[in-house]
């Protein structure tokens, strides 16, 4: 059985969590930003490890652009 | 000159105080009459004590300023019995909606539940909310000295000595407690050279508030990237007698000069509202804003209220609200420090816990001001993708920022609480602000809050032979209420499940009505003993 893509609200205090997400990238540089969503992209993708998942997770993200 | 209110104008007139050789003394003065200054007077005056609010102006607030008046706030209006003509006079909202581009992500519920007497918000103009007050304080005896102007402070350790000018010259007054009440600006704050803290914001918005008869809801619509205002916000929202206040952000390099001529703010009113809606210029200003406070409000026996300890971006309509809270946190502690009836130290906590309340203001205006306009390129990013992602995702939505609006701190971990032995569900956890319910009393429909009124209260669920209907220590006293047939009636069941009072449930209220601590049984001893921490006697 596979997972399908939670779209639903899991993050409990959306305003902390959000802080905390833009805070990490304080005093980087763009590039610097860059690799660090790139490097948060893989840690995130192997938590998630479900392959169907992470598809359905690709595809909103690039239609969206 | 506004087309749609009249400025009142309130005369100078000489005080016999400015003819006595001496500095004549009083227990409190209170320098500015604006919103928050209005409000402590008020409350102290309601109390017995005759506080004076000196006030360099002759009318009420230039301009409407803060128009969003949070319920926690005309709960504190209400129970001084100022608030009927605002809320009969202002637009009752409680919804939200919010747009990025042309379509509307979401909207937001501010009251989602029923039974309480006072709506999430009325809005009405700054000049409307001071006049009211100011209404209220004169019925009820209380005196404000117009065109005196606060120009010196002295602080000693048994008194305070200020310096007052007016059209006949200046004089001097002393007094046991004074309140700096004075504004963003506050001259007491530079007087005693005391550092102001926190981040300053560069961007600029621009408000107009016009007259139109349109067919609007009375909702709160805030625009991301509008097409009207590309790249940018924009706020719409409807205050008293038809007038509407536009909010746009203008951006950080903006001239305020140029933003701020009619030939220039009339074709953004008309790209945002349609060629073919007629309206009026009413008032228009630019702002930039501040998230910063006092590294203390207590100064010996001086006390920092509203904009003059702390500053908030507006988003959140955050500043008057918290800055009346203020008013009455502080309220009820002078009244029984004057009294004696509590040590000084409890005057500590007004500090301890309106700083607490005030880092809570200034951290959720800072997170939607940060949202609302991204300081870097990678903040912009997440932004726009949350905004991209929240039409169709529902898990972006909780992540767009257009203002967390004002909510009454719980003071948690505030040193008058006592803190709970037992488990409760719910809200109502000591340092709560008391939440309302419908009753029946005497058979007559009511609320729970005007019972709770401006003492300490106790409140015992269910009929309790071995409760008293009233305890006395120390020249303190606590009114005892019974929720149940013989007393205040639970009609819908509400106080029962917003209080989790199954029967023998005791909680005790402070005087401006936040909860001390809870039991689920009556016990005299506990109860005296969270009284006297309470009042700042542990
Ligand atoms: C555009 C805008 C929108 C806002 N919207 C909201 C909102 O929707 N909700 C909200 O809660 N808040 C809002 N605010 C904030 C709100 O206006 C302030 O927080 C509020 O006015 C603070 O009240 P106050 O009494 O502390 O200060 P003020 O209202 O500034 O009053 C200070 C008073 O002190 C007097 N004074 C100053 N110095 C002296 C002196 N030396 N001697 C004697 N008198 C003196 C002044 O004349 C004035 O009357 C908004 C602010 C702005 C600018």
């Amino acid at each position: 059985m596979t997972e399908s893509l939670e779209l639903d609200s899991r993050i409990e205090q959306p305003d902390d969590f959000y802080e905390e997400l833009i805070r990490l990238h304080d005093g980087l540089t763009e590039e610097q930003s860059r690799d660090v969503n790139t490097r948060l992209i893989l840690i995130l993708s192997n938590h998630i490890g479900d392959k169907n998942v992470l598809s359905e997770a690709f595809h909103l993200a690039r239609k969206g652009v | 000159m506004l087309r749609t209110y009249q400025y009142p104008e309130f005369p100078y007139s000489r005080s016999p105080d400015q003819d006595a050789t001496l500095p004549v003394h009083h227990p409190v003065l209170i320098v500015g009459g604006g919103m928050v200054g209005l409000t402590m007077a008020l409350d102290l005056r309601l109390k017995g004590i005759p506080a004076i609010v000196l006030e360099q102006g002759e009318t009420v607030s230039d301009g409407s300023r803060s128009i969003c008046q949070a319920k926690r706030t005309l709960e504190i209006w209400d129970r001084q019995g100022a608030a009927t003509p605002m809320i009969g006079k202002g637009i009752t909202w409680n919804i939200g909606r919010v747009r990025n581009r042309d379509q509307v992500l979401y909207s937001f519920d501010l009251l989602p539940e029923e039974g309480h007497k006072i709506p999430a918000f009325v809005n009405l103009q700054q000049y409307w909310v001071e006049e009211y007050l100011i209404d209220r304080l004169t019925q009820v005896g209380g005196e404000i000295r117009w065109q005196n102007k606060v120009t010196g402070i002295t602080p000693a350790k048994d008194s305070v000595t200020i310096e007052v000018d007016t059209p006949e010259g200046p004089y001097a007054l002393t007094c046991d407690y004074l309140i700096a009440a004075d504004g963003a600006r506050s001259q007491m704050r530079r007087e005693l050279d005391l550092p102001f803290k926190g981040q300053v914001f560069n961007d600029k918005f621009l408000i107009t508030d016009i007259e139109m008869k349109a067919d609007f809801p009375s909702e709160r619509w805030f625009w991301f990237d509008p097409e009207f205002n590309p790249g940018q916000s924009a706020l719409l929202h409807r205050q008293a007698d038809n007038v509407w206040r536009l909010d746009f952000q203008v951006g950080a390099d903006a001239d305020n000069e140029e933003e701020m001529k009619h030939e220039n703010v009339i074709p953004r009113v008309k790209a945002m509202l349609g060629e073919q809606t007629p309206f009026e210029l009413e008032w228009i200003s630019v702002y930039t804003f501040q998230c910063r406070r006092l590294e203390q409000f207590r100064h010996g026996r001086v006390f920092f209220i509203g904009d003059a300890a702390h500053q908030v971006s507006p988003f959140g309509a955050r500043g008057g609200n918290g800055g009346v809270q203020d008013a009455d946190n502080l309220g009820w502690k002078l009244d029984l420090v004057l009294q004696g009836k509590a040590p000084d130290s409890l005057l500590d906590s007004y500090d301890e816990e309106r700083i607490f309340a005030s880092d809570e203001n200034i951290l959720n205006s800072t997170r939607s001001t940060d949202f609302l306009t991204p300081k870097t390129p990678v903040s912009r990013s997440f932004r726009d993708a949350v905004l991209s992602l929240a039409e169709e995702c529902v898990f972006a939505r909780p992540l767009v920022n257009s203002g967390r609006l004002s909510m009454p701190a719980t003071l948690h971990n505030s040193t008058l609480n006592t803190l709970d032995e037992e488990t409760f569900e719910g809200l109502m956890m000591p340092g709560a602000p008391a939440a309302d319910a419908p009753i029946r009393f005497d058979g007559r429909a009511g609320w729970l809050l005007d019972h709770l009124g401006a003492g300490f209260k106790g409140l015992i669920f269910g009929a309790q032979g071995s409760v008293p209907a009233r305890l006395d220590a120390d020249g303190l006293s606590i009114d005892i209420l019974t929720v149940g047939e013989t007393g205040l009636q639970d009609v819908k069941g509400w106080i029962t499940n917003r209080y989790d009072g199954q029967p023998g449930t005791f909680y005790l209220f402070r005087p401006d009505q936040h909860v001390v601590g809870r039991w689920r049984q009556f016990d005299e001893e506990k109860v005296l003993s969270a009284l006297r921490r309470a009042v700042g006697k542990v």
